[in-house]
């Protein structure tokens, strides 16, 4: 029993974190109709950026912290969106796909050529000693970042629905051509998509790192499974890529200890092709229409 | 005509101080695992290397010509390795150093024993030396030799009855299981939980879960550095409590620096550790690294020295550059720390390139890997 309750709680947890990074997928696609396949990257750079505040300028691990937030609100949301997303996107979401596909080799690399191929520490947020619990003893680290990643998303959630400018940042995502003539300012509510989606990066990575190690190569698999998640999910919602999140970290640990942990990779894979088949819109998304 | 004239002499002058230059300096090929999840070794094992030859230049390198040591990098990946090994031997490598990555070198060796090169290798694998390979020499034991010299840990020591297995599902890993179960099998000692995990795998919470469900009395975990670091982190996490106890990597410079706290008690066999400061070669070369590189050295650091090292001292015996006759001397050869101090202990080769040295028990302490026994050659 204690080894069931450890495994799911540490699915819950590490899928939380994925919910995080698949919310930021849904943000993007919501607001400038295209996937951010950089996403990866986003959640690996905030960690070291936390790094150089620690190693370049000395910071305490706590103000680093809140260095590598604001460095990846800046980095990750705004030039993100001046530099990249605003000059390709009138050339389509095609183009602009590809051209995060090449942001997100070019920051990996870029990781790799300054802070070398080898994983470096990260300090964990929570403690690290396990909790006694009912009789079973789980990890208080786990129970802490599950806690953290489901208080981001509800306040996310509160700051969307009993907001004014969350409110107008769901007009803008849903027609902003009629969000604009109701005089939402559409540009400003992109770029607080833009910088929402870096913020919340930035806190999966301060709460995986210390799991995954700080390594240039973190992204590839964390992004490919949030990008799952959201789509399991529902990638127009955002409690679909919660949903999506959580079932993809339980099922992966659940396979790993009870049925296989070779094939532990190939199941969000699986689980996606079915949810292809069976429902294309996500386990909680909505279906969209488009002319053509 | 002039011109042209000048045109050839300058051409031949050129060509001519190029082959001077040639025949001044011997090429080495260091082919490691420089980037990808080897890259903790592989630049170690390099690190290594730099130090040795900058030593034997400074003694007149090998026979009177200077060493150049030429970096290829696998970027961990098997059959990289073997392109690499064969661009280093296409440059013209006299011998190769590298790979550390068993199942790269289990495909990479195979390209210098068709160019009867010799090449000292930093993996471990049981199979590199079943091969029959006269040209592929070992820098430390294989896990055939290394993980019996724990069995009497687990006997005498720890007096285990039941063990878990927690191990690293490549060439690398799989020798180490095959040959620790083995081990306790002969010792009566039961292995009641047995997990794998894959290279590069990021999330340890299940295998974690499943030892502590068995609750075996100790756990042998077998994993490259960065894997046994994320191990280690999450049986802290988890509160494993038994001991942990590894082959090499688990008490390694870089696992403690990834796992902090977590790599407290850890326990380790080790062919050899920077930590033996009692040996003066394996002092000196510790102090050199750590002036020389601002971090204190691996194993695989000592292992890529000692590899550079050994290629002086046996083309210095066999008086040529000669692959053949350089195999044929390291067969059975056994070298003393005394008449050879860069070997920094005593070592014996057998007819298949494996060897023999005396080895140490490690325990991490205060955040450092502490000796806390020394185990003869075997």
């Amino acid at each position: 029993m204690s080894q069931f309750s450890q495994v799911v709680l540490s699915g819950l947890a590490t899928g939380s974190i994925y919910a995080l990074v698949a919310i930021g997928f849904t943000l993007v696609w919501q607001a400038a109709q295209t996937v951010n396949f950089a996403q990866g990257e986003f959640v690996m750079l905030p960690a070291f950026f936390v790094l150089a505040g620690m190693s370049l300028f000395g910071l305490s691990f706590g103000t680093a912290l809140l260095f590598g937030l604001a460095v990846s609100v800046v980095v990750l949301g705004l030039l993100f969106k001046k530099l990249v997303a605003e000059p390709i996107l009138p050339h389509g979401g095609i183009t602009l796909i590809i051209a995060t596909m090449a942001l997100g080799i070019l920051l990996k690399e870029s990781v790799k050529e300054f802070y070398s191929a080898e994983a470096q520490p990260f300090p964990s947020i929570f403690p690290n000693d396990p909790i006694d619990v009912f009789g079973a003893v789980l990890s208080m680290q786990d129970i802490l970042n599950l806690a953290f990643s489901l208080a981001v998303v509800v306040a996310l959630t509160l700051f969307l629905n009993r907001t004014r400018t969350g409110r107008c940042m769901q007009a803008t995502a849903q027609n902003p051509a009629v969000a604009e003539i109701l005089g939402v300012n559409v540009k400003r509510m992109i770029l607080y998509t833009f910088l929402i989606n870096a913020a919340l990066a930035a806190l999966a990575s301060f709460l995986i790192t210390p799991v995954y190690l700080a390594k240039f190569s973190n992204g590839e698999t964390l992004g490919l499974i949030a990008f799952i998640a959201a789509i399991v999910g529902g990638f127009n919602q955002i409690r679909g890529a919660l949903a999506g999140g959580l079932l993809i970290g339980v099922l992966d640990n659940l396979t790993a200890a009870y049925v296989t942990a070779e094939y532990r990779a190939a199941l969000p894979l699986v689980l996606l092709i079915v949810i292809i088949l069976v429902r294309p819109q996500g386990l909680l998304g909505t279906k969209e229409g488009r002319a053509v | 005509m002039y011109r042209k004239h000048m045109l050839a002499i300058s051409m031949a002058m050129l060509a001519a101080v190029g082959v001077a230059q040639a025949e001044e300096t011997v090429k080495l090929g260091m082919v490691a695992e420089l980037s990808g999840p080897g890259a903790p070794a592989g630049i170690n094992w390099r690190d290594g290397i730099k130090i040795a030859a900058e030593e034997i230049n400074a003694e007149g390198g090998i026979l009177g010509k200077k060493v150049e040591v030429g970096e290829y990098d696998t970027q961990t990946d098997p059959q990289v390795s073997r392109a690499m090994v064969q661009k280093a031997i296409d440059d013209g490598a006299f011998a190769i150093l590298g790979t550390i990555y068993s199942g790269s070198t289990m495909v990479n060796m195979l390209v210098a024993q068709q160019n009867s090169i010799p090449q000292f290798v930093g993996s471990e694998a049981p199979s590199i030396v079943e091969k029959g390979n006269p040209f592929v020499y070992r820098t430390s034991s294989g896990a055939q030799k290394g993980v019996p010299a724990l069995t009497k840990y687990f006997t005498d020591t720890l007096k285990a009855k039941k063990v878990g297995v927690a191990w690293l599902n490549n060439e690398f890993g799989k020798g180490g299981h095959d040959v620790f179960v083995e081990e306790m099998k002969k010792a009566g000692i039961e292995v009641i939980v047995d997990v794998a995990s894959e290279q590069a795998q990021t999330d340890y919470a299940s295998d974690v879960a499943k030892l502590k469900d068995a609750n075996p009395e100790a756990v042998f975990v077998y994993m490259n550095q960065e894997e046994s670091a994320r191990f280690l982190i999450e049986a802290k996490k988890q509160g494993l409590a038994m001991p942990l106890v590894g082959e090499v990597t688990l008490t390694e410079a870089k696992v403690i620096e990834l796992a902090g706290a977590a790599a407290e008690g850890a326990i380790a066999h080790v062919g050899v550790t920077a930590t033996a400061t009692e040996v003066p070669g394996i002092a000196a070369f510790s102090t050199k690294f750590e002036e020389t590189f601002k971090r204190k050295p691996t194993h695989d650091a000592i292992k890529g020295y000692v590899g550079a090292w050994t290629t002086k001292y046996v083309t210095e015996m066999v008086g040529e550059f000669d692959g053949e006759a350089f195999s044929a001397k390291m067969q059975g050869l056994c070298l003393k720390a005394a008449d050879y101090p860069k070997i920094l202990l005593d070592t014996c080769w057998d007819d298949r390139g494996e060897m023999s040295r005396p080895s140490f028990m490690v325990q991490v302490k205060d955040g450092a890997p502490t000796v806390i026994g020394t185990i003869a050659a075997d």
